[in-house]
């Protein structure tokens, strides 16, 4: 069964959501979904790019009181980081 | 080595260039390039196990930086290597310079590399310099 989980990011700085996002895909399974807390604005951008490059699925962007809320769902992607689980 | 391929060489051993050349490093490792960076000069002394010296700051960013939570930089080199397809090769030149051995050095570090090797690598793919 899919399972959802929250990474908490806010207050690191460019690439370290991204970095904290791609460790959590790693682990995860197909169809699991993460969610990224950041307070940065570059990364609530390089996030999807980053996405939309190794082909997993983009759920939702949302912005609240300063806080970006990224949630991804994991898919077979075209480019996987080394070691990813399947 | 193809244009989707990054070579980073990296010389510098100031807080902007060495933080910046691992940006590059793990973010294009963990978009599906191809990565290879050669530390040498005044980059590799960091990437010695003995090591206590932190790089200086070349300009106020790297000043103001320091106070803030950016990811280090050789926590971001680690991460292309074991998260990316990079490999972080010590300069077979600088390791001799230094009086150094293969086993001083951080252990996410490829083998040695030697600069003619380097090149014919990075032939064909992009080649960027810090």
């Amino acid at each position: 069964m899919a399972e959802r989980q929250v990474i908490d990011a806010r207050g690191t700085f460019c690439p370290g959501p991204l970095m904290e996002l791609i460790a959590a895909v790693k682990l995860a399974s197909i169809g699991d979904e993460i969610e990224v807390l950041s307070t940065d604005a570059g990364s609530a951008a390089d996030i999807p790019e980053w996405i939309q490059k190794v082909g997993h699925e983009m759920v939702s962007t949302s912005s609240e009181s300063g806080v970006w809320h990224i949630v991804i769902r994991k898919t077979e992607s075209r480019a996987k980081p080394r070691g990813e689980k399947t | 080595m193809s244009s989707s391929n990054v070579s980073i060489l990296v010389v510098s051993g100031t807080t902007e260039r060495l933080q910046m050349a691992a940006m590059v490093a793990s973010v294009a490792a963990v978009s599906g390039s191809q990565v290879q960076v050669l530390l040498s000069m005044n980059a590799l002394q960091f990437f010695l196990k003995s090591n206590e010296k932190h790089p200086s700051p070349e300009g106020d960013f790297g000043r103001t930086m320091a106070g803030k939570n950016v990811p280090p930089f050789k926590q971001l080199l680690q991460h292309a290597a074991e998260l990316g397809d990079a490999a972080i090769h010590p300069c077979s030149m600088a390791i001799d310079v230094l009086g150094a051995k293969p086993e001083e050095l951080d252990p996410f570090l490829a083998p040695p590399l030697g600069l003619t090797k380097f090149l014919a690598d990075s032939a064909g793919g992009q080649l960027l310099t810090f």
